[in-house]
């Protein structure tokens, strides 16, 4: 197939990340014509994704949910719930970090699975469901914190969020190289990673090859990797010169990796999209559906747990208001990503780029000063735009 | 013969492919007139600019309605022109009441409030007409498909219809429903109202119609009259081609009982008390298609479903052995794991996932035939799609082609294949020729064939009863649930197959 034919099928995912790194573009472009600052600086880039992460990091288990054709409108509230345990468990109660860590985990998984019962096995609308929820945990927060702050965590609970990866190399080697502190480390990782995305392609290539499908054009694949690895590096060298890998990054890395094979390469992920796509009919062909939906509500509960760490570890401190109205910016990520109300459409890449626009875009215009009440409209309006084109698009 | 309708070189094409050439179709006042063709002829698409559905300018040629040209720009302007268009799929809303249905878009009411006795009196005149006498204020939802296909007619009625088109509109009835409709059509052409019939099923084409005209590939191949038509003249001009025989010929060789199953009960999954299954028993041996033949709402289908993983119904009873071996069929995967297969009669709904492609629809029911440690091969994946594509000649660009754009008959090739590739030893058949083409059924009776001749057991349910008889080697009959006789192939008479559905007990009073 001709590059330019392929890339005409295969628009929505070029034009998504197309789309984000013109965002990013116009905004380093604006933000140093108008303010003359750096958007692209180490700590803005830093700060970008310690914003955001806790937004991608739901939206990959929200993927799930409404790939299953549910939706999830508790988690706001779970944010904020299971960020109360976990200042209960640290601040009240003393508990050290390693068990508190797996305690709320174990909680978030607990919730969704009260949640994903009714769901999958009474078959009760999860709107419904998950509205309840919202309002349930929203209270119980309230209740646990009796309507107070608590605060503030030990330190090493708080590295969860604002932890970075150490430099095991130390300070010698980058005296050599001239910088005043460039993180050996977390270039290195950035570095390996990339190579490894090249790697894993070229070998997925190879093997198409030999059974015979027809792989996407050299040309497309190598332009791609090259500018995917190419972003990958820049921003690992931005990060590495500012204060290193944070560990936020990392985990986001390495679960962005893992739900993209488990959506894409396993039987249970390809089972999810099934379900989605005709209830029935995968049911007929043999799939346990019910379980694939408690499934998908437990594993958002984890990945909400895990949200509600970090952003109590960021804040340095449980408050009732926590988590507020996240569900909707997790939400509006999956549908920008790409993914379909009704069910059965979505990919882990296009939801990562979808939360990451809205993160810019946040961001940027914050940066530049730009007033809750338009960044509201604009965020509005992008979400519609990237469904309209999705709509115009197949109707074509 | 007065034209009431005369449509001239229709030509119509969309993007890379003509769909209509030069197309001709001449309807006379008062006719019934039968339109042809194999999926893909060109029926929907000629139909689709008959009732605006394409505008005028989208396509070239021109349309004589009445004497003058019609310029059609929506399905408003067509059904203001009396010109009415029955879809396959039928636009009724279920939760409303057959009266709110009736006159939906088009209510009885003055300055937007509806006069609702005036509605009933309506309603009951146009149920009336179309043989029905049920309340107007019966939700439709709990009409059987046969009689919302006539509620369908009434709702073209009360719209002043003058030129009724049907899209195959009796291939979800059973053949008694199917008698009524053809009746009515009759009916209403005595009443001076003109027909066009869309149809797959020769035998009802040659019952009410006036004349046919056949398209093949998007062209009009010939319009026969009354005293022309014969069927064999009818399928050599679909298909272009004489056709030899409508079945293909197989030597029966029946080994040793592959499925047994005795004291089969099944009771409604929501209404209490009502039983769908009465101990039924019945055996399949290897390399035998065995038929079951019944009237809608006989239990065929249930009883197939109930089997597969208890599937349908509630409080389930009886033995499945295969082999000789008591198997527990009680959910999908154990019956699947037992060698058990269930090709539904509903592929859209039941079969497919329509917006994945064909290779995804394909591995769906044997993940684990393509994936190691559940992790999938993507190329082996698309090799097994490929091994059915050329296996059962799946016509199609490619096997990532999305199975919502195949044509019927390849869609439950795509169906067929996915079973296949969990290798099973007994098939259930529901239907599996509904709604296709006479040359794709073809296709699909060889690959039957094949199947038996490879040792598996076939069941096959079907509502068209010569095809039971062409296919299969025995015969059960299924009358209100219950297994009311079996024929083997020396007995097989569509007269016989009647007699035992009507002289069922049960039926006595």
């Amino acid at each position: 197939m001709p590059a330019k034919s392929y890339l005409g099928s295969h628009l929505r995912e070029y034009g998504m990340i197309m789309a984000l790194v013109a965002i990013v573009f116009f905004f380093t472009l604006v933000v140093r014509v108008t303010i003359d600052v750096d958007f692209l600086s180490a700590q803005n880039i830093t700060n970008l994704f310690l914003q955001n992460s806790y937004v991608i990091i739901m939206a990959l288990g929200m993927l799930l949910v409404i790939v299953a054709g549910h939706i999830d409108l508790s988690v706001g509230s779970v944010v904020g719930f299971t960020g109360a345990v976990a200042a209960v468990l640290t601040v009240n109660l003393g508990w050290p970090v390693w068990a508190v860590i797996p305690s709320v985990l174990i909680t978030g998984g607990l919730i969704g699975a009260a949640q994903g019962y009714w769901v999958a096995y009474w078959r009760i609308p999860s709107f419904i469901v998950t509205l309840a929820g919202m309002l349930v945990f929203r209270g119980l927060t309230l209740w646990l914190l009796n309507g107070q702050n608590i605060g503030p965590f030990p330190k090493s609970f708080q590295s969860l969020s604002t932890g970075f990866i150490p430099d095991l190399f130390g300070d010698a080697d980058q005296a050599l190289l001239g910088m005043e502190r460039l993180n050996g480390t977390g270039l290195a990782i950035v570095v390996l990673a990339a190579c490894v995305v090249i790697f894993i392609g070229w070998r997925k290539r190879a093997q198409d090859a030999a059974f015979g499908i027809t792989p996407e054009p050299t040309v497309v694949f190598w332009v791609r990797n090259i500018i995917i690895c190419g972003a990958l590096v820049f921003v690992g060298y931005k990060l590495a010169i500012f204060r290193g890998l944070p560990n936020v990054v990392l985990v986001l890395a390495i679960l962005t990796v893992i739900y993209a094979f488990f959506t894409e390469a396993t039987t249970q992920g390809r089972r999810i999209y099934a379900l989605g796509g005709n209830e029935k009919a995968a049911k007929l062909s043999g799939i346990r559906t019910d379980r694939l939906v408690f499934f998908c509500f437990v594993n958002m509960g984890v990945l909400a747990a895990l949200a509600g760490m970090i952003v109590a570890a960021r804040l340095n401190s449980s408050t009732p208001k926590a988590g507020a109205g996240f569900e909707l910016d997790v939400i509006a990520a999956v549908f920008i990503g790409g993914a379909s109300m009704s069910g059965g459409v979505g990919r882990i890449v296009g939801v990562v780029t979808g939360a990451l626009i809205m993160g810019v875009m946040n961001n940027g215009m914050s940066i530049l000063g730009i007033g809750i009440d338009y960044q509201q409209v604009i965020k509005g309006l992008v979400l519609l735009a990237a469904v309209i084109f999705d709509v115009y698009n197949k109707s074509k | 013969m007065t034209a009431l309708l005369d449509m001239r070189t229709i030509t119509k094409t969309f993007p890379g492919v003509r769909a209509l050439d030069r197309v001709n179709l001449t309807v006379a006042a008062g006719e019934i007139h039968a339109i042809c063709g194999e999926n893909g002829a060109g029926k929907s698409t000629l139909m689709k600019v008959l009732s605006g559905v394409y505008p005028h300018g989208s396509y070239e040629g021109q349309i004589i309605y009445d004497g003058a040209p019609l310029a059609l720009r929506s399905i408003r302007d067509s059904e203001q022109c009396g010109i009415i268009i029955i879809h396959q799929e039928l636009a009724l809303v279920p939760l409303l009441s057959i009266a709110e249905n009736l006159f939906l878009g088009n209510e009885v009411a003055r300055g937007g409030i509806i006069n609702w006795p005036l509605a009933f009196q309506k309603t009951r005149d146009l149920l009336a007409l179309v043989g029905l006498s049920e309340a107007p204020t019966t939700p439709v939802g709990s009409l059987g498909v046969g009689k919302q296909q006539l509620i369908e007619i009434a709702k073209a009625l009360a719209k002043n219809v003058r030129l009724l088109i049907l899209d195959e509109p009796t291939a979800a009835l059973q053949e008694n429903d199917s008698a009524k409709l053809l009746d009515l059509l009759l009916d209403l052409k005595a009443k001076g109202i003109t027909s066009i019939l869309i149809s797959h099923k020769l035998n009802e084409i040659s019952r009410v119609a006036d004349r046919i005209t056949i398209l093949r590939d998007g062209a009009s191949v010939s319009t026969l009259t009354r005293d022309q038509i014969s069927e064999d003249r009818i399928i050599s001009d679909m298909v272009g081609r004489e056709m030899g025989a409508r079945y293909p010929t197989r030597i029966p060789n029946p080994g040793q009982t592959l499925l047994e199953v005795t004291g089969w009960n099944v009771w409604h999954p929501d209404q209490a008390g009502r039983q769908m299954i009465q101990n039924a028993a019945l055996t399949l041996r290897k390399g035998e298609i065995v038929g079951i033949a019944g009237l809608m709402g006989a239990g065929r289908t249930e009883l197939a479903m109930s089997l597969f993983g208890h599937s349908y119904g509630r409080n389930i009873s009886g033995q499945v052995s295969i082999n000789g071996v008591h198997v527990d069929t009680s959910t999908v995967p154990r019956a699947v794991d037992a060698g058990l297969a269930y090709v539904t009669e509903d592929r859209k709904e039941l079969g497919l996932v329509l917006d994945e492609p064909i290779l995804r629809n394909i591995s769906l029911a044997n993940l684990p035939g393509i994936a190691r440690r559940g992790v999938i091969s993507a190329g082996r994946e698309a090799q097994v799609a490929e091994g059915y594509r050329t296996q059962l000649n799946i016509r199609t660009p490619g096997v990532h082609q999305r199975v919502v754009n195949l044509s019927g008959g390849n869609q439950q090739k795509v169906v067929l294949a996915k079973w296949l590739f969990t290798d099973p030893q007994v098939l259930i058949l529901d239907e599996p020729t509904r709604g296709i083409d006479v040359g794709a059924k073809f296709e699909i009776y060889s690959i039957m064939n094949q199947l038996a001749d490879d040792g598996r057991g076939i069941l096959m349910i079907s509502s068209e009863m010569p095809e039971l008889l062409g296919m299969c080697d025995r015969i059960y009959v299924m009358n209100e649930g219950r297994i009311v006789g079996e024929l083997t192939r020396s007995d097989f008479s569509q007269e016989r197959i009647m007699a035992m559905i009507l002289n069922a007990p049960g039926k006595a009073a």
